[in-house]
């Protein structure tokens, strides 16, 4: 599983990786998470406010920080 | 119990609303409905006493004399620091829950397709209710131009997003009254809405980064979010405790010096430096809050401060309105989307702007 994490850096977006990271280690599950801060790389995904976090090509959600339970569904379906 | 269950099944699901599904989101409506107004009744009530009970408290349980400078110090700092907070928290909380109902992505829908003029105003307008962090100017830029907004629409959003924010208008209200709190509100407004529209008049776009110019997105990239009322309060209440939660010592520590200017500082202390009569306080005001960043919370007791003191509504505006809505580091984050000669466009004709703004008050008030 592949976990992307857009956001240009800001506290909420630094809140948004690390959500995701706890999330995956309550979960156990394996995936590698990378974040995305390059503006360009972030619009031609079409997503336009951030923080956004993309579980395998899918965005899952877009201008907010995802809680802890929200990655956890994502991660188990 | 099993009929609960399946209201609650149901109520989540929520995919197909039958008659039955109907009713109880208007029953729930109306518990919500009904809560709110207990909830407002009982801060109403609370907030009538504040004053009394300031007194009370500082010259009977404090036992301090009336029209002491230790006294009107205490009475002032007791009366203001829970009336601010209420009402911060209050509009917070509404805030909050009216920004549930607009997304970026909804304002940009909205924004795309609208010519220039009545687009400036509603661009302005929108930039009040939707949420919006400095960190997140740049692809919202990016997605107002790709979506076909004018570039001076978008300019109006930028300006007005952070500089007409709930925080300075409540804080304002709260220390120097509705018609202060009004004032800003308007002409920022203002400001944003002719800002903006100066900028498109000028044809700055081809002084966008290139790749800007050639970035092609079809169409941005939305989460359905479907949210109940019950959600939509839930996110008031984060609201109330992100941004009071972070604002509330700024507000307490303005407040002790307001209080102690109040008590103990001689009026028109400040007249000669930014008192009316000195034409060049205005610029000079613009110019110290240029590189100035502070959020409204930070910069709205210093100016509370600043008017005690004797200093002219207008110079004291504008001096808030640069510090707020010209900040360094929205320019540096700017800059990876804008060539120079449009961010000094943008500083200069947002800073003529405030300065028409301060000019104005003063001359009027």
């Amino acid at each position: 599983m592949n976990i992307l994490v857009l956001g240009p850096g800001c506290p909420k977006c630094t809140e948004a990786e690390k959500n995701v990271k706890t999330a995956l280690q309550e979960a156990g599950v394996e995936a590698s998470v990378e974040k995305i801060s390059d503006f360009q790389e972030i619009a031609q995904m079409g997503v336009f406010s951030t923080p956004a976090v993309v579980i395998d090509g899918e965005i899952k959600c877009v201008g907010k920080v995802p809680s802890k339970s929200e990655v956890i569904d994502w991660v188990n379906l | 119990m099993e009929l609960l269950n399946d209201i609650n099944a149901e109520h989540e699901s929520k995919a197909q609303p039958t008659k039955d599904t109907l009713g109880n989101t208007w029953f729930s409506k109306a518990k919500f409905l009904f809560a709110g107004l207990a909830g407002l009744v009982v801060w109403y009530v609370v907030y009538r006493q504040l004053l009394s009970f300031s007194q009370y408290f500082t010259y009977n349980i404090l036992g301090l004399t009336p029209e002491s400078h230790l006294g009107e110090a205490v009475e002032f700092f007791v009366y203001d620091t829970p009336k601010v907070l209420m009402l911060l928290t209050l509009v917070v909380f509404g805030v909050g829950i009216i920004r549930t109902f607009f997304t970026p992505e909804r304002t940009r829908a909205l924004l795309a397709g609208k010519r220039e003029s009545a687009g400036n105003v509603l661009a302005a307008m929108l930039g009040i209710v939707t949420p919006f962090c400095s960190c997140s100017a740049v692809p919202l830029f990016l997605g107002f131009v790709t979506a076909g907004v004018p570039l001076g629409v978008t300019f109006s959003f930028l300006i007005s997003a952070p500089m007409v924010n709930e925080i300075a208008v409540v804080l304002l209200y709260g220390l120097l009254g509705w018609k202060v709190a009004a004032l800003y509100l308007g002409t920022g407004l203002l400001v944003a809405i002719v800002a903006g529209w100066v900028i498109g008049r000028l044809g700055m776009e081809k002084h966008m980064e290139d790749w800007v110019l050639e970035l092609r997105a079809n169409g941005a990239a939305v989460v359905e979010e479907h949210l109940t009322w019950s959600d939509r309060i839930k996110q008031g209440g984060v609201a109330v405790k992100d941004i009071v939660g972070k604002v509330w010592i700024y507000v307490i520590a303005g407040i002790a010096v307001g209080a102690a200017i109040h008590g103990y500082v001689p009026e028109n202390f400040m007249a000669s430096i930014m008192g009316k009569d000195a034409w060049w306080s205005v610029p000079a005001a613009v110019l110290v809050g240029i590189p100035m960043y502070s959020n409204a919370a930070g910069i709205v007791p210093v100016i509370y401060a600043l008017l005690g003191k004797g200093a002219a509504l207008g110079t004291v505006l504008a001096f808030m309105m640069s510090v707020i809505a010209l900040s360094l580091p929205e320019m540096v984050i700017l800059r990876k989307v804008l060539k120079p000669q449009l961010i000094a466009t943008f500083i200069g004709v947002v800073g003529i702007g405030i300065l028409l703004v301060g000019y104005l008050f003063n001359l009027i008030i």
